[in-house]
């Protein structure tokens, strides 16, 4: 079964479909005739839809660079600390620097996420090797203490309304044009670990194999560290947090297309793309003209894919 | 005696065993031999009532293992399996302690402080009966558990690989308390050995299984064969004999 | 009970006490002492419910379990009690639920979350039983499970409202909805004492389930009984306060330190003696010394979450 094509057409059809659904109706047919259907067009559906194939290429890829770099595959970058840290970080320089400009929160989101992410990698190295399962639970529980903390210091200084926003449940329905191109920085970032795929792959197979071919984990680890925490920052900063994707897509696609990333990279890129497309098209459909974020619909199918994924019997043996 | 009946067992779909009639003597020690993944643990668990019966019926001493109340089969037969980590931070002799409990439900008498000493005592526990479990070797731990089985006092004891991190003299320390058990008081064992030799050097019975099937039974001699367990292993196995028993060797 | 277990129990009682004493009586004005006591009792019984509920159903938990880094949070019960509250606003509509008197509406909470907590939990631990680290992060996963689908029929049942049904991220041991205490309380007070009689029982439980066939426990019932009981002193500290994650796990972790023996018989009290001198300490000094009120809750899950990551590095957990 070749992936690719049938994916393709796939998003294809979702983003047509996103481009019609919403509150005020657009017929694709006049819009050349109709200034008012071009303009909720080009102003809000077409950034939407953009938004969310970008949220769910990049968040996927990057949930395939944190499992290469903990070498364990249920873990994501929301379970990893990383979003917590975006927020962290630009919680602190929201207070700390009020008028501070957009590229400064970014920034420190980034590194904030850096710092968290690599809190994370520390601490799981110090873990018993063999207890698969422990590394997720550890990542939750950094998470979770992480977020209570981003929470507590939401609430004491009347932010909790972003907080909410970057940390419960991510969402697209505030995304019109000029108010979701930073996507496209994490869409780059994601795109770069394309270049790097096969030594991400080689590190994914441990450190000695790693060292044994020569590779320097150590910069490899770095280069995975930043795609992660930058894709992640630029997803919190501008739709929020959407729980999930980084962990099944991965898994998804590596049980039918194996961890060969150079290939699989387009196909996880894709598959996450679909995903989130489809998650958020339910989400503005289910309760019409009202909508559910996508984050929600991703909690719950995420949530059950992810069950699945940890009790369905193994390939081999 | 422990009579089995057209036992079939089934984990995950995959026939772990199939229509087993066997029997354990009573007065006897009874070894379960066989290769890896022949059935051996799983028979015993079903008889120790660990795992719940699919198919078939077992009674132990008259008691139908599957009807009879579990508190009483607690009286009957004690069994230990290969399961031995435990989260509760104990001393040996409280874990000791724990096999009287079938017999006072949480009020430990005189009697039953005497019986937990007594088995303390035949393990070489006794130096270390205020340490925790988690602070004594494995071999340790081990004898521990054994001893908690031995204090239950039951006229069946069912011990799933007993020998497991045991060192050769804790091991033979162990046999031979089991032998005298059986000699003097007139219990009954069944146990499941690996190391064939073990069976070999003290059992009366022995039970050959593989692939879920038993491939002989009987006196040890009859069943300690060359025959018997080049066909067992599917290996050539050579058998000497040493002091009148059986001795079973590999470097045929 | 040995003499250790009795002199910490009789010690912790009287700090419990003198706290207890300093919560009613530190700074009395003179004016308005009847009104001011009242809401002060209403809030000290509240906390000592709610600390003696998260206590022993932690206990219990880790007990059936055979587990110590576990707690009932941890593995989602908490949250499961909030999807069920949502889904019988849905199921009843909300009229029809708020039309049910506080104290009735709360048992038939308790008592639909008792037999839904019962079936899945005793499903997941007797399968996970050679598995704890995945049955462990499946109890994690159904947490964020059930969170995601109570938010969802948040959502539709109220499109406008952004949080009606959605619980806040963590507990406050401010809000306290005083109409349910008394039936909260006694909940957690039966619930107790069948803890406590089945003390023995429990000692053999948290062997492990061979060792406790072996000696002739009925497993499967005793199993699901505790079950039970942790099921209802959830529901008790969730309504009365909300999601709790970690705490029990800091109570569960002091009690063995202090006591060095696994019987339930000690275990149990201590436990509970413990959270509520945390609470009721930890509240008196954040309410009125450090004018914090709401940091409370905030600092106990922030210690309990790294409590537990220490615990996982310490390889405490099978």
């Amino acid at each position: 079964m070749r992936p690719m094509p049938a994916l393709l057409m796939a998003l294809c059809a979702l983003m047509l479909a996103s481009l019609t659904v919403g509150a005020a109706h657009v017929d694709l047919r006049d819009i050349f005739s109709d200034p008012q259907a071009m303009l909720v067009l080009l102003e809000s559906r077409v950034p939407r839809t953009v938004a969310v194939a970008l949220t769910g290429a990049a968040l996927s890829v990057a949930g395939v660079l944190i499992q290469a770099l903990v070498r364990n595959r249920f873990v994501g970058p929301d379970t990893a600390g990383t979003a917590e840290g975006a927020a962290l970080g630009l919680l602190a320089i929201t207070i700390l620097l009020p008028s501070s400009p957009l590229w400064l929160r970014m920034i420190a989101a980034s590194l904030s996420a850096m710092a968290t992410t690599w809190l994370f990698l520390t601490v799981i190295r110090r873990l018993p090797v063999r207890e698969v399962m422990l590394i997720p639970i550890a990542g939750l529980v950094l998470s979770g203490v992480l977020g209570s903390v981003v929470t507590f210091i939401g609430w004491q200084t009347d932010l909790m309304q972003y907080v909410g926003v970057w940390l419960m449940s991510g969402e697209f329905s505030g995304v019109i044009a000029g108010r979701y191109e930073l996507l496209w920085v994490a869409a780059v970032a994601a795109g770069l670990a394309w270049f790097a795929a096969d030594r991400f792959a080689i590190l994914g197979l441990g450190d000695q194999v790693a060292t044994g071919l020569g590779l320097s984990t150590a910069s490899v680890m770095r280069l995975g560290l930043a795609v992660v925490s930058v894709v992640t920052a630029m997803v919190v900063t501008t739709v929020g947090m959407i729980p999930f994707v980084g962990l099944v897509v991965p898994n998804l696609v590596a049980r039918i297309m194996g961890d060969n990333l150079r290939a699989s990279l387009p196909v996880v890129a894709l598959s996450g793309a679909v995903l989130v497309m489809a998650c958020d098209l339910i989400g503005r459909l289910v309760i019409y003209p009202y909508e559910v974020p996508a984050g929600m619909i991703l909690g719950i199918f995420g949530a059950l894919l992810f069950l699945w994924l940890l009790h369905r019997r193994p390939a081999h043996g | 005696m422990i009579q089995i009946s057209n036992l079939g067992h089934k984990i995950g779909g995959a026939q772990i065993l199939h229509d087993i009639t066997t029997s354990f003597p009573k007065g006897k020690l009874t070894a379960l031999i066989g290769p890896n993944g022949a059935g051996k643990s799983t028979l015993l668990r079903l008889v120790g009532r660990l795992d719940p019966l699919q198919q078939g019926e077992i009674t132990v001493a008259g008691h139908d293992v599957s009807r009879t109340p579990t508190e009483e089969l607690a009286r009957v037969m004690a069994i230990l399996g290969q399961q031995t980590a435990i989260a509760s931070r104990l001393r040996l002799s409280e874990l000791v302690a724990f096999g009287r409990w079938p017999h006072h439900q949480g009020r430990p008498g005189a009697d039953d402080r005497a019986k937990v000493a007594q088995a303390l005592d035949a393990f070489a526990l006794t130096p270390l009966a205020n340490r925790f479990l988690d602070e004594v070797s494995g071999g340790q731990a081990q004898r521990a558990h054994i001893a908690m089985a031995f204090a239950q006092d039951t006229d069946w004891l069912l011990l799933d690989e007993p020998l497991n991190n045991l060192d050769m003299s804790h091991a033979r320390a162990l046999m031979a308390r089991l032998r005298d058990l059986i000699d003097t008081q007139g219990r009954s064992v069944g146990l499941v050995v690996h190391e064939i030799n073990y069976a070999a050097a003290w059992a009366d019975h022995v039970i050959a299984m593989k692939d879920g099937r038993i491939m002989a039974e009987g006196f040890a001699d009859d069943v300690l064969t060359e025959a018997v367990l080049s066909d067992l292993y599917d290996a050539p196995i050579a058998v000497g004999r040493h002091q009148g028993r059986p001795l079973v060797l590999h470097h045929a | 009970m040995d003499r250790r277990t009795r002199l910490t129990l009789g010690l912790m009682a009287l700090l419990l006490a003198g706290l207890s004493a300093l919560w009613m009586f530190q700074g009395l004005g003179a004016g308005n002492r009847g009104f001011i006591l009242h809401l002060r009792a209403t809030k000290l019984a509240a906390l000592i419910t709610v600390a003696v509920a998260i206590a022993v159903a932690t206990i219990l938990f880790q007990t059936v379990a055979a587990n110590r880094v576990l707690t009932p949070s941890i593995m989602g019960f908490d949250a499961l009690y909030v999807l069920m509250q949502t889904f019988l606003v849905v199921l009843l509509g909300n009229a029809g639920f708020a039309g049910l008197p506080a104290a009735g509406k709360f048992a038939l909470d308790v008592g639909v979350m008792t037999a839904l907590a019962v079936v899945l939990f005793g499903t997941l631990l007797a399968k996970g039983a050679r598995d704890i680290p995945r049955m462990i992060l499946t109890g994690v996963i159904l947490g964020v499970l059930f969170r995601s689908v109570s938010g969802f029929l948040g959502r539709i049942l109220d499109p406008n409202e952004f949080s009606v049904v959605q619980s806040v991220s963590f507990a406050s041991f401010n809000r306290v909805d005083a109409d349910l205490l008394p039936v909260a309380g006694g909940l957690t007070v039966l619930a107790v004492l069948a803890a406590w009689r089945m003390a023995p029982q429990l000692d053999v439980l948290a062997l492990g389930r061979e060792p406790a066939v072996s000696l002739g426990v009925r497993h499967q019932r005793l199993v699901l009984v505790t079950l039970a009981l942790v099921a209802v002193l959830v529901s008790v500290s969730t309504a009365l306060v909300g999601p709790v994650a970690f705490f029990g796990l800091i109570v569960a972790g002091l009690a063995h330190g202090l006591l060095r023996s696994a019987r339930h018989a000690g275990l149990i009290p201590v436990a509970a003696l413990a959270a509520a001198i945390l609470l009721v300490g930890g509240q008196w000094l954040f309410e009125r010394m450090l004018g914090q009120a709401a940091t409370l809750s905030v600092v106990v899950e922030f210690a309990g979450g790294l409590f537990f990551l220490y615990l996982l590095l310490k390889g405490r957990i099978r």
